[in-house]
């Protein structure tokens, strides 16, 4: 079981995020928790919620990076990492139980917390960081792909699509088969460039990550609100007293 | 990585005690130890205790160690899974060879075969044992290649130390005097292969911040926000750089503790027989120490490539 499918269907379901539009708003991650703890592999424990050093199982984190150019240009990019659902997927082959596979039909990377014995080398395996721990449980956790709610029939139509999916209010994230060179999806990545994380590691991720978009250099008065003028920046013209006060409270 | 003391006790006993198996077969096929009882009751014991205590401490830190058969059944992809089942079927030939040995005092005939063939069977068990770690890309201080020639000539040299130790406690002074220079040799190969892999490690590594993003042609990364502010499961799993600090100093410890000071005993107990007994007893707990302290090291200092998503 945790060899890869032999006869893979050819469907790729998978997600497509834009670091172009992404703001790190959290709200993926928050809706990711929300559903999938009560979902196929819930619950997606807390440890100390409210105490100094909480911990928690998520399958979706956002980083922040700023990317600075030799010219000093800076950039800010928010980066929403969860399972790439890949296609070499080493967490699927190191598993000695069986418990961690790769569906044949659609190519999700599930685990059977049935029978995962929590030896952890899955989550070593993996070099982007998707697997999680249940320290309260015992058992290793991940991203579902939200297999429970894309083929739900109880919903409707348009809500089959993952949680952090339907929730980004940029819609910074898509679903679909990016097996299918036609699907919406691949379409977008081809247009955008859209690539895969440390190729070199010979994963081959099925999720892609489009790349920000140039920044818009020059452009003038009308390219971004004007500065305001901060007039008390400076203490000429203020009395003696309010520049020592500035003195003392900016110490 | 978070070296747990659960798998460092794990890979360092169960090297030893293979170890000490495929020592004791040899011995034995060249007939330098005779199959006696108290003898043989000893020194298995040890070899087994070894193991079994290793193994056992192995399954103990599961999160389901009552699950712990399951992990047998996937040996056609996992290394893991395969060092498990091997570690099963070594326990057949091991087993029957040391009871032979012990009860029916004799290793003749077929009998050696099969201690032999436990030999064989103890050095692949450790193979596979080196192999979980060796086979993990995402940790490239273990894939790099240098891991599984470790594992193996650390676990030949701890249980030549070990079965020195014995012999020369045994009185079997022919074995001793056979057994030192293979002893010798495997621990100035040890310090040779650990040497090479410390200075492949200290390289830099090829995946970095940039190709990890892939953020690499708008400039130099950094990570200006985590996605958390208290450390997380991966961080507390992966994210383990206490080690980076001290590794020199500890570097040093283990060289002179399991490499070093062993040679030099062994060599003094060749060179003053009256002392070999007191000589090689510290060898052994020397070694026994030094060779914790290096996979210690070998935890610690591995650095996971998912820290590059965490500017560490
Ligand atoms: S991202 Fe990690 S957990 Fe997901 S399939 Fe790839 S290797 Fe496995
Ligand atoms: S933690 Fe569970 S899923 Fe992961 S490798 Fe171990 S048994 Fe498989
Ligand atoms: S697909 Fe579902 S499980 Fe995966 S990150 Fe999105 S919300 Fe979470």
């Amino acid at each position: 079981m945790t060899s890869l499918p032999k006869n893979p269907s050819g469907k790729k379901l998978g997600l497509v995020i834009d670091l172009d539009i992404c703001v790190g708003c959290h709200a993926c991650a928050v809706n990711c928790k929300e559903w999938n703890t009560s979902g196929k592999m819930a619950p997606l424990t807390d440890l100390e919620p409210y105490g100094a050093k909480p911990d928690g199982v998520w399958f979706n984190r956002i980083h922040t990076f700023e990317a600075i150019s030799d010219a000093g240009i800076s950039r800010t990019v928010h980066f929403p990492k969860s399972c790439l659902h890949c296609d070499d997927a080493p967490c699927v082959t190191v598993c000695p139980t069986g418990a961690s596979y790769k569906r044949e039909e659609d190519g999700i990377v599930l685990v059977n917390t049935d029978i995962c014995i929590g030896c952890k080398l899955c989550s070593w395996a993996c070099p982007y960081g998707a697997r999680e721990y249940d320290e309260d449980e015992g058992v290793m956790k991940k991203c579902t792909l939200c297999v429970d709610k894309i083929y739900n029939e109880n919903l409707p139509e348009e809500s089959r699509v993952p949680a952090c999916v339907s929730t980004c209010p940029t819609g910074a994230r898509s679903f679909g088969d990016l097996g299918d060179p036609n699907s919406e999806v691949s379409k977008l990545v081809a247009a955008r460039e859209g690539y895969a994380l440390m190729p070199e590691q010979g994963t081959r991720p099925v999720n892609r990550y489009l790349p920000p978009r140039p920044k818009q250099v020059g452009g003038g008065e009308a390219s971004a609100p004007r500065m305001l003028a901060h007039q008390d920046d400076s203490d000429d013209g203020a009395g003696l007293l309010a520049s020592w006060v500035d003195k003392v409270l900016s110490r | 990585m978070h070296p747990a003391k659960s798998v460092i006790f794990f890979t360092t006993t169960t090297g030893a005690g293979y170890g000490l198996l495929f020592w004791l077969a040899v011995l034995s096929y060249r007939g330098l130890v005779g199959p006696d009882f108290m003898f043989g009751l000893i020194a298995f014991g040890i070899a087994f205790t070894l193991v079994v205590a290793g193994l056992l401490s192995s399954t103990l830190h599961l999160g389901h160690p009552e699950r712990a058969w399951r992990a047998l059944s996937q040996w056609r992809s996992s290394w893991l899974s395969r060092e498990g089942l091997l570690a099963v079927l070594t326990f057949i030939p091991t087993g029957l060879f040391a009871l032979a040995w012990i009860f029916l005092g004799s290793v003749s005939g077929p009998i050696i075969w099969l201690g032999l063939l436990g030999a064989v069977m103890s050095l692949a068990t450790v193979y596979t044992t080196s192999m979980i770690y060796g086979s993990l890309k995402a940790i490239p201080a273990w894939s790099i290649g240098w891991t599984s020639p470790g594992y193996l000539v650390l676990s030949l040299m701890s249980g030549a130390v070990l079965a020195c130790g014995l012999v020369v406690l045994g009185g079997y002074w022919q074995a001793a005097d056979w057994l030192m220079l293979p002893t010798l040799f495997f621990l100035a190969f040890g310090l040779v292969i650990k040497l090479s892999y410390w200075s492949n490690i200290d390289r830099p590594l090829a995946n970095t911040a940039e190709t990890a993003t892939g953020l690499g042609e708008f400039g130099k990364v950094r990570m200006i926000e985590s996605p958390h502010d208290q450390p997380n499961y991966l961080l507390k799993e992966m994210g383990y750089s206490i080690a980076r600090k001290h590794s020199k100093k500890l570097r040093r410890i283990a060289v002179i503790c399991a490499f070093i000071l062993p040679f030099a005993l062994v060599v003094g107990g060749w060179l003053v027989p009256e002392m070999a007994q007191y000589f090689l007893s510290v060898a052994t707990l020397l070694c026994g120490l030094g060779l914790v302290v290096e996979r210690w090291l070998f935890f610690a200092e591995a650095k996971h490539v998912v820290t590059l998503y965490y500017d560490q």
